[in-house]
């Protein structure tokens, strides 16, 4: 089931180049749609028939490359689940965003559908080198996707891109080289490395490793000091490559941290916490202030996200304090931390589609520009105004939810950074207001280039169905959050429990 | 003992091969020159021979052949196969270019003997028997070189000549000086004898005899001739200059490493390394902003030997060294000889940006080289990123974890100069100078990208194969 959920998109997007050349681009849109949706039902099954007490579910093993280690293990549990989920709802709303692409639609789509099963790949992956293959092949797919269908300075900025996110992927291919070798017998196989525990009592190389393992997730997820490639990125690409960067993409460092560092050197991991939670602060003040010298709408978004993962590093930095806090609270730091993932990608991603249809008017992204929006666009207006107020972690949207279980969580262990981070929400505060004002109160004003057309028009019905439904679960994740924490709470117990040996 | 093992049967790929070139010299001499294609045809049908008679030899146990100068073992067998599949791939991209020439036949018949030498390199296990490969491999080399005799032919084919010879005398007094430090030249003896011999000398004749092995592998520091060679010559020998030699030299160097020099006073996991460091340092800082492809592709397999070179610094040390080298080898030859196969099909796209419009020309072809180029790189799910993964646990196993850090910094370096040939390719505007490159070019290129891809995803089995032990 779960082989089939992360394979189908590429077995159709292969197909689609079987179609011959002159196929309507209608049928490309059509499938692309379909599949995503089917995909989304997959997930939904998979979730209806998913214990959230049972561990590891779904699991599938075959061998693949026995001489090296490596074997083909995939399975779901609380911390991968809810991110597939959020990774099949992202493809089909961009898959939706997408029905108006007509630039190289077969293309675009087959990247889409390949990029697809590397992110659900990755989220299922129980094996070092199947995380990594996924890893990898999801940076090339999303180099594709900005140099073929990104702005101006597409090319750079993907070049950017690519470059710095595969200097972490060759860390991170050097830190699972040190666990393999590390273990006996040797493996790439996470379960099993996870209860080996191969590096305990010895601290250099544990440090070493855990060096490079954070280093190549770093660089994913972005943190402080390796975030530049992240705004240009983001602004040159194409609004759904955009949503699914910082929706999906992201996540892959975050996720990396609980799937494979906490669990697999827990020694280290409890020495070098203090790092992470600098880090974590220093990124959720940094990402909070830039986005606020920011005068470009999609610039200004990206910079949020590293401050959004700011807290998520700064919670799984926090939860390796042993002592002088309750296991609760730790626990709540983690399941804060996962939360803020799905919360992120949600909102995230439906501010990165609403600026692709803010661009796809204006032809730009520069704030100062625009004025009055919500005059002519009141829709627009409402879901900006939705999105930005959910992000910023407003009560009742799900982005609450998460950072109000990070900071209780980090409290505790680390009452001097989260009180420091607590500022940047301040901060996020603050940017989204001023953006709001700008953009949509006031006079009416358009950017007036020539060429481009001055009409604002409001949201289209597929642009609608695309961001509503991201809106509305984050709204139901903030309202009613039961049904997602059920799902992380017993994982993230059972991560630290790990931490703890 | 060596009256019992004279049996040339052991060696059948080999004679395989030297009978077909030298029938194929004779045919050539009768045949009518619309007619020479024959002379292709025999030397494929005496790689496929060879490649299944390596085959059947490669499922019996490790043996010597003619006393101990030739050693059948897994080493040798992969090379075998590797050498023959890839002259069988450079026959493919090189057999409508040829078509008519007056000298068709000869080209084959070179190919051959070019390919022998490296499959001698591969085997031997004597230093005597080591030069004379290098001989033969080297000889019918720079003839290719210089095959089109026109300007930059001949100055590739000069270079070439003059650095090898040199650097050839410089093996023969190395192999001399190892001669009087071990009195012998089988490898086992002076394994044996290299435990305590004098360092000094050991190391003056170790490092005469590297610089000529390192020659025909084009590694740092004998790799001045690779990119004016490679430039100069046509694409189809570019093609094979670049992989066949390598595999030889690079399989004697591993077994060099293992049998003669890991046990002895000689620090040769310390030299290797160092020469494993500068080659893919300096041939990726080389290919960094080349406007050829040809020679981008030349610096690009400089590097290459440097990975490459990293299991035979670490031989004896780590088990997954040999595994490592043999995989590496076989997937890097795939790969590269898929990209130059790219190259022939096209052989009027001089630099990258000729390659515009590829995408939208010849999407598969783009697919091709795109596999091929990341395949290179060391992208998953490709061949060489297995490779990599082997060489890189080898190098960390053997306690050379620096070389593996440098050897990834190496590889993002080696992403951009890449890069700078995919984006063009993978562009749909402008029209790439489509010519008569052969749908044979084609074929090769496809199936080389499929192969280099089938290698990766299943590379269980083949890793399997490759672990047996090596023949002292």
């Amino acid at each position: 089931m779960l082989t089939a959920l992360v394979f189908a998109p590429t077995a159709v997007a292969l197909l689609l180049f079987v179609l011959p050349r002159r196929t309507a681009t209608v049928v490309f849109r059509t499938v692309w749609v379909a599949v995503s949706a089917v995909e989304l039902a997959l997930v939904v099954a998979i979730w209806a028939g998913y214990d959230s007490d049972g561990g590891t579910q779904y699991e599938q093993r075959t061998r693949w490359i026995p001489s090296a280690g490596v074997g083909y293990h995939v399975g779901v549990d609380g911390l991968s689940l809810p991110l597939l989920a959020l990774t099949c709802l992202l493809f089909l709303a961009c898959a939706l965003y997408s029905l108006r692409e007509n630039r190289r639609v077969r293309e675009f789509a087959a990247l889409f559908l390949f990029l697809e099963t590397t992110c659900l790949g990755l989220f299922a992956a129980l094996d070092l080198i199947l995380f990594f293959v996924f890893f990898d092949l999801s940076i090339v797919a999303m180099y594709f996707v900005i140099a073929g269908w990104g702005h101006r300075q597409a090319a750079r900025a993907a070049l950017k891109f690519f470059l710095y996110t595969f200097i972490g992927s060759l860390a991170l291919l050097l830190g699972f080289i040190g666990l393999y070798l590390a273990a006996s017998p040797h493996t790439f196989d996470m379960v099993e490395l996870t209860r080996q525990n191969p590096l305990a009592g010895r601290s250099v190389y544990g440090g070493l490793v855990l060096l490079a393992v954070l280093v190549g997730l770093a660089v994913k997820t972005p943190t402080v000091p390796f975030h530049t490639w992240l705004p240009p990125a983001h602004v040159e690409a194409p609004a759904a490559g955009s949503a699914i960067l910082a929706g999906v993409l992201l996540k892959m460092g975050t996720y990396g941290f609980v799937r494979i560092a906490m669990p697999m050197l827990p020694g280290a991991w409890r020495r070098y916490a203090l790092v992470l939670v600098v880090v974590g602060v220093v990124s959720v003040l940094h990402g909070a202030l830039v986005a606020l010298a920011q005068t470009d709408f999609k610039r200004m978004v990206a910079y949020t996200s590293v401050n959004h993962m700011g807290y998520i590093v700064l919670a799984v930095g926090a939860a390796a304090a042993t002592a002088d806090s309750s296991e609760q609270a730790r626990s709540l730091a983690v399941t804060g931390a996962v939360t803020q993932m799905v919360s992120h990608g949600l909102l995230t991603g439906a501010l990165f589609l609403l600026a692709g249809v803010m661009y796809e008017r204006g032809r730009t992204y520069d704030m100062p520009s625009y004025g009055g929006v919500a005059g002519v666009a009141p829709v627009f207006a409402a879901m900006t105004g939705v999105a930005a107020f959910a992000s910023l972690g407003l009560p009742g949207f799900s982005g609450f939810i998460a950072e109000f279980q990070i900071f209780t969580g980090s409290l505790g262990p680390r009452p001097v950074a989260t009180a420091l981070s607590v500022l940047g929400i301040l901060l996020t505060a603050g940017l989204f207001l001023r953006a709001l004002r700008q953009v949509l109160t006031g006079p009416l004003r358009l950017p007036d280039a020539p060429g481009t057309p001055r009409a604002f028009p409001d949201m289209r019905t597929h642009e609608s169905l695309a961001v509503v439904p991201l809106l509305v679960l984050a709204v139901v994740l903030g309202v009613a959050p039961r049904f997602l924490l059920d799902v992380v709470e017993p994982a993230s117990r059972s991560v630290l429990e790990l931490l703890a040996r | 003992m060596t009256e019992m093992n004279e049996n040339p049967l052991d060696l059948l790929p080999e004679v395989l091969l030297a009978a077909s070139a030298v029938l194929g010299l004779l045919l050539g001499s009768w045949l009518p020159r619309a007619r020479q294609w024959a002379v292709g045809v025999l030397a494929a049908l005496a790689c496929v021979a060879g490649i299944v008679a390596a085959s059947v030899a490669a499922a019996e146990p490790a043996t010597t052949a003619f006393g101990e100068a030739f050693a059948v073992d897994p080493v040798t067998s992969t090379s075998r196969i590797v050498v023959l599949a890839g002259t069988l791939l450079v026959l493919g991209v090189s057999f409508r270019p040829l078509r008519g020439d007056a000298r068709e036949s000869e080209f084959y018949v070179l190919v051959q003997l070019a390919s022998l030498g490296a499959l001698m390199m591969a085997g031997t296990q004597d230093l005597l028997l080591l030069a004379a490969a290098y001989l033969l491999a080297s000889i019918p080399a720079y003839t290719l070189a210089g095959f089109r005799k026109d300007g930059p032919g001949t100055e590739a084919a000069l270079k070439y000549y003059v650095v090898g010879a040199l650097l050839g005398v410089l093996m023969l007094t190395g192999i001399t000086i190892l001669y009087a430090a071990g009195r012998a030249t089988g490898y086992p003896m002076l394994g044996d004898a290299f435990h305590d011999a004098p360092r000094a000398l050991l190391a003056t004749g170790a490092i005469g005899l590297l610089t000529g092995v390192l020659f025909k592998a084009g590694g740092v520091p004998a790799h001045f001739w690779v990119p004016d060679a490679v430039q100069g010559s046509s694409p189809p020998v570019a093609a094979l200059l670049t992989t066949i030699p390598k595999i030889g030299a690079l399989a004697a160097l591993f077994r060099l490493g293992d049998v003669v020099f890991a046990d002895s006073t000689l620090p040769w996991a310390a030299l290797v390394s160092v020469l494993a460091a500068a080659s893919m340092t300096l041939g990726n800082l080389g290919a960094f902003f080349q406007q050829d492809v040809k020679r981008l592709l030349a610096y690009s397999t400089i590097s290459q030997v440097g990975y490459l070179l990293m299991p035979v610094a670490v031989a004896g040390r780590a088990d997954l060294a040999q595994p490592a080298l043999l995989y590496y080898l076989a997937a890097y030859t795939v790969t590269n000889l898929g990209a130059f196969a790219v190259v022939c099909a096209l052989p009027r796209a001089e630099s990258p940006d000729d390659y515009r419009g590829l995408a939208k020309e010849r999407p598969l072809l783009a697919a091709s080289l795109i596999v091929c180029l990341l395949g290179l790189v060391g992208t998953p799910p490709t061949a060489v990123f297995l490779g990599k993964l082997e060489v890189f646990s080898a190098a960390f196993d053997g306690g050379y974890a620096w070389l593996a850090v440098l050897a990834a910094v190496n590889t993002v370096a080696s992403l951009f100069y890449y890069l700078r040939w995919i984006v063009p390719a993978a562009s749909r505007s402008g029209s790439v100078p489509l010519a008569e490159g052969g749908r044979a070019a084609r074929a090769v290129a496809y199936g080389a990208a499929a192969v280099s891809l089938g290698l990766g995803l299943g590379g269980g089995p083949v890793l399997d194969v490759l672990t047996g032990p090596i023949s002292h």
